[in-house]
């Protein structure tokens, strides 16, 4: 059954739409990936999503979750779905995490919003979920602080903190974008490894699509706002329709097949 | 004396605007239109006044404002008007005069101790601190101690005062720009030190020191004003809103009006800078000006 | 911790004893003779050797420096010109006015601005919020004298609620008039730091409104308020208190202000008049005390400023 679902969604910004007319849906066990190049407008409709936009943005068509319309409802409403419905991991897990706060507290804050969980509740399940993140050593870490932990470790932190509440979509906006290449293969790995434990409904928004392409099944091409393809992975790697979507194929191509003989120059000397 | 507020930029949160022309800040428009106004009542003076500034009227004192003297006249029957013109010649003057030592003595300074090595930056840094720590009014009461209360005493310590915030500002967004890659390349070619300075430093900066100057002139204003109405400022006869407040002090149960157009034009002198601070730095700012570019995204 | 507490207070001294040096060197070193400057034209040559004599001008300059700072350290400060009272005796007499004064007013500004410095932050396009920033710009840019005069004339002359100024002989034997007489003057000095400390604090609050964290927060279901209370007081609390150590020195100094508005017997009045008395030894005792002061405040400042923030004590 779709939990998240929206029609119609355009965002302006002093009248000039920068999405627009977005439509997809997301169930359970979903897991789609969104793709486009910055500036696409990939990251506003992950935010908007979650009624999250800054001031000064307006948003029109519908966004249903669990049937109920939520563009434009007030805060009170957005806060119930915000966490417990829907969770969302930021690109840079660096300023995402409060730099003054032991990571434990972090993750133990929307369990006890949420769950009104009381502090030595929260604090263990804290220590579970940075288990299940495989954090080494939890019941130490839980009190270390973000600038105490490695780039890699602090999104593991920021993906504990989004699914604590078991939330039964998640949104992941560029989540390795700001990782290094070996950390990146392995939050990857954690990510899936996750959703399929949990069923957890994921959007994974992305600018690059070999990443996109390994852990989602279904894709969505974003360009200058709009959705300019939909369709299985496989089918839009194979046969991409839209111009656009050749492009980014023909180009993730390029970068594999230049990539190859130069790692090897490296290797030689 | 107070101290000069610098807002954090609000960025993230802020509202998603497309950028506007800067002479569409409304900041800058207001400040400019009220910081004109004081320069038209200083520069005014010195064409034309009401009466003379020695003119007394005997026969009426403490009278509230008329058609013979619009802002009404003092206990010794001088028009306030005329006051308040020759007041601002003096908060202006004294006011650009104390901006222009701080940044002759600030801005070498600090590029010195932005561009030379550890021991020269951090000496530099300590003297910024102490003086930092000895604030402006007192520096002003050893002075007069010394010399006696004049114009050039009240000039020398607004300005020193002034200079070392001034100083550290400088060396902080110069060592910033020192940092930077293109400064990298162009020493590596062997481009000369000075050469930098002109070229990529300077130009780098004069946004934030001209927001620096604009916000030094409110507080040089409100620091003469101090120094007047305590008696340690420019001597009788130059007339000076800070004196005029502390003589209508003592009137202040008969003639209470007296006591707001001076109190009055200090504040609107001072905003008036205040918000021409806050647009030029909306509209010069470079960094601020990328922000509101990556907002539009 | 340890290392940095020695490092630091070592550069306390260090920034003393130039304190120290720079009121001995501006007092005596620029040109002019103190001793003629300080007389009345026309005094006769045995006025001035006995004024050179008491001042220690007659001495070799490096002599006199050498005293200024041996006298320091041991907390001798002089007599006065004009009583021959030990200076330090008529500073501490002064303090039951001014530490009262300053302390109050820095106290009484801290509970009045941090919550409405965070309301205006909040609410910043609102009404209210847009009243806040507008009154403190006034507040800031009105000198603090004349906001004093409008007390004064509103509350003691219009109303007749509290004295105009004047502070009782007797002192604090009389609580009830010592209040009294301070009630204004705290008022007056609240108004004035209190508009920079709404400023700053709601600065501080928009800063943290922006970061990323509050975004993240909400995005786990708390509301701006929760969220606020959740991630403001520790990473706002750095910037706010480097504020409070600036706040406290300008209570201070605005304290020569004020008493002068409100005619009472504090410290600042005594610097006030010994400056036109020229009585230059109450001159430079006061004022390296105030800005002896000031360092100490600033070093207080630093070292809570690390206990507030761990990263801070990483780096060193």
């Amino acid at each position: 059954m779709t939990i998240l679902e929206t029609s119609g969604l355009t965002v302006t910004l002093d009248g000039q739409p920068l999405v627009h007319d977005v439509s997809f849906g997301l169930a359970a066990h979903d897991r789609i990936g969104l793709i486009g190049e910055s500036g696409s407008g990939k990251s506003l409709t992950a935010l908007a999503l979650l009624g999250l936009l800054p001031p000064g943005m307006r948003t029109s068509g519908r966004i249903l979750i669990d049937g109920q319309d939520h563009l434009g409802a007030p805060d009170r409403q957005w806060q119930r779905v915000r966490g417990r419905t829907a969770s969302i991991v930021f690109q840079e897990p660096q300023t995402a995490l409060d730099p003054l706060m032991p990571v434990g507290r972090q993750i133990a804050g929307p369990l006890r919003l949420h769950q009104g969980l009381n502090r030595s509740d929260a604090e263990r399940r804290a220590i579970e979920w940075c288990d299940r993140v495989h954090l080494p050593d939890p019941a130490r870490l839980v009190r270390a602080l973000p600038h105490e932990l490695s780039g890699g470790q602090r999104q593991r932190v920021a993906l504990a903190m989004a699914l604590a509440c078991r939330p039964r979509i998640l949104i992941a906006d560029e989540p390795t974008t700001a990782l290094d290449v070996t950390v990146q293969a392995q939050i990857l790995a954690l990510l899936d490894e996750l959703i399929a434990e949990t069923g957890v409904g994921l959007l994974f928004i992305s600018h690059d699509l070999p990443v996109v392409a390994g852990l989602a099944r279904h894709l969505l091409v974003m360009r200058n706002g709009r959705l300019v393809e939909s369709g299985p992975v496989d089918d839009v790697l194979r046969r991409p329709r839209s111009g656009y979507a050749r492009q980014l194929v023909a180009s993730a191509a390029t970068v594999t097949r230049l990539a190859r003989p130069a790692a090897r120059e490296e290797k030689k000397q | 004396m107070s101290t000069p507020v610098v807002e954090a930029v609000d960025t993230v949160t802020a509202p998603a605007t497309r950028r506007r022309p800067g002479w569409r800040s409304p900041s800058l428009v207001v400040g400019a239109a009220l910081l004109l106004t004081v320069l038209a009542l200083a520069l005014g003076s010195l064409l034309w006044s009401p009466y003379a500034l020695d003119h007394t009227d005997p026969a009426a004192r403490l009278t509230g404002p008329s058609a013979q003297h619009w802002a009404g006249t003092d206990r010794l029957g001088r028009d306030q008007f005329t006051q308040l013109m020759l007041g601002a010649r003096t908060a202006v003057w004294i006011g650009l005069a104390s901006v222009a030592v701080a940044f002759a003595i600030g801005v070498p300074l600090g590029l010195l101790a932005a561009s030379t090595g550890r021991f020269v930056e951090n000496a530099v840094i300590a003297v910024i601190d102490i003086v930092i720590a000895f604030p402006t009014l007192l520096l002003a009461m050893l002075l007069v101690t010394v010399y006696g209360a004049s114009t050039a005493v009240a000039i020398s310590a607004i300005g020193i005062g002034v200079s070392a915030e001034v100083a550290r500002l400088t060396r902080i967004s110069a060592s910033r720009v020192f940092t930077q890659d293109y400064v990298l390349a162009a020493r590596t070619c062997g481009t000369r030190p000075l050469m930098i300075l002109v070229r990529h430093v300077l130009p780098n900066i004069w946004p934030t020191l001209l927001v620096q100057a604009t916000l030094a002139f409110g507080v040089a204003v409100i620091a003469e004003a101090s120094l007047s109405y305590l008696g340690l400022g420019t001597p009788p006869p130059a007339p000076s809103w800070g004196r005029m407040l502390q003589e209508a002090q003592s009137t202040v149960s008969v003639a209470p009006w007296n006591v707001l157009l001076p109190g009055l034009a200090v504040a609107v002198t001072v905003v008036g800078i205040n918000l021409l601070g806050d647009g030029l730095r909306e509209v010069l700012d470079p960094q601020l000006r990328q922000e509101r570019r990556a907002a539009q995204r | 911790m340890l290392g940095y507490l020695a490092r630091r207070v070592a550069w306390l001294l260090g920034s003393l004893f130039v304190a120290g040096s720079a009121v001995f060197f501006l007092l005596r070193v620029l040109p002019g003779d103190p001793a003629v400057t300080l007389l009345a034209v026309g005094s006769s040559p045995d006025q001035i050797s006995t004024i050179r004599h008491q001042l220690g001008t007659d001495r070799p300059v490096l002599t006199q420096y050498g005293h200024w700072l041996g006298d320091l350290v041991t907390g001798n400060l002089g007599n006065s010109l004009f009583t021959q009272t030990p200076v330090l005796d008529q500073i501490v007499g002064r303090l039951p006015v001014t530490v009262p004064l300053a302390l109050s007013a820095f106290v009484l500004s801290i509970v009045v601005a941090v919550p409405i410095g965070v309301f205006a932050a909040v609410r910043r396009r609102g009404l209210l919020g847009v009243a806040v920033s507008t009154l403190t710009q006034l507040g800031i840019a009105l000198p603090i004298f004349w906001i004093g005069i409008v007390v004064v004339w509103l509350v003691a002359v219009q109303w007749r609620a509290l004295p105009p100024g004047g502070f009782p002989r007797t002192g604090w034997q009389e609580p009830g008039a010592a209040i009294q007489s301070l009630v204004l003057p705290v008022a007056t000095l609240t108004i004035a730091q209190g508009s920079v400390l709404v400023r700053y604090v709601r600065s501080a609050t928009l800063d943290v409104l922006s970061q990323e964290y509050v975004r993240t927060a909400r995005s786990l279901g708390y509301s701006l308020p929760r969220a606020l209370w959740r991630h403001g007081p520790r990473n706002g609390a750095a910037a706010v208190i480097q504020i409070l150590g600036i706040l406290l020195a300008s209570s201070l100094l605005g304290t020569v202000v004020i008493e002068s508005v409100f005619a009472l017997p504090g410290l600042g009045s005594l610097l006030l008049t010994s400056v036109k008395a020229r009585d230059l030894p109450i001159v430079q005792g006061a004022v390296f005390l105030m800005t002896a002061t000031v360092l100490v405040v600033g070093l207080v400042v630093d070292l809570v400023q690390r206990l507030v923030d761990p990263r801070l004590r990483a780096r060193a």
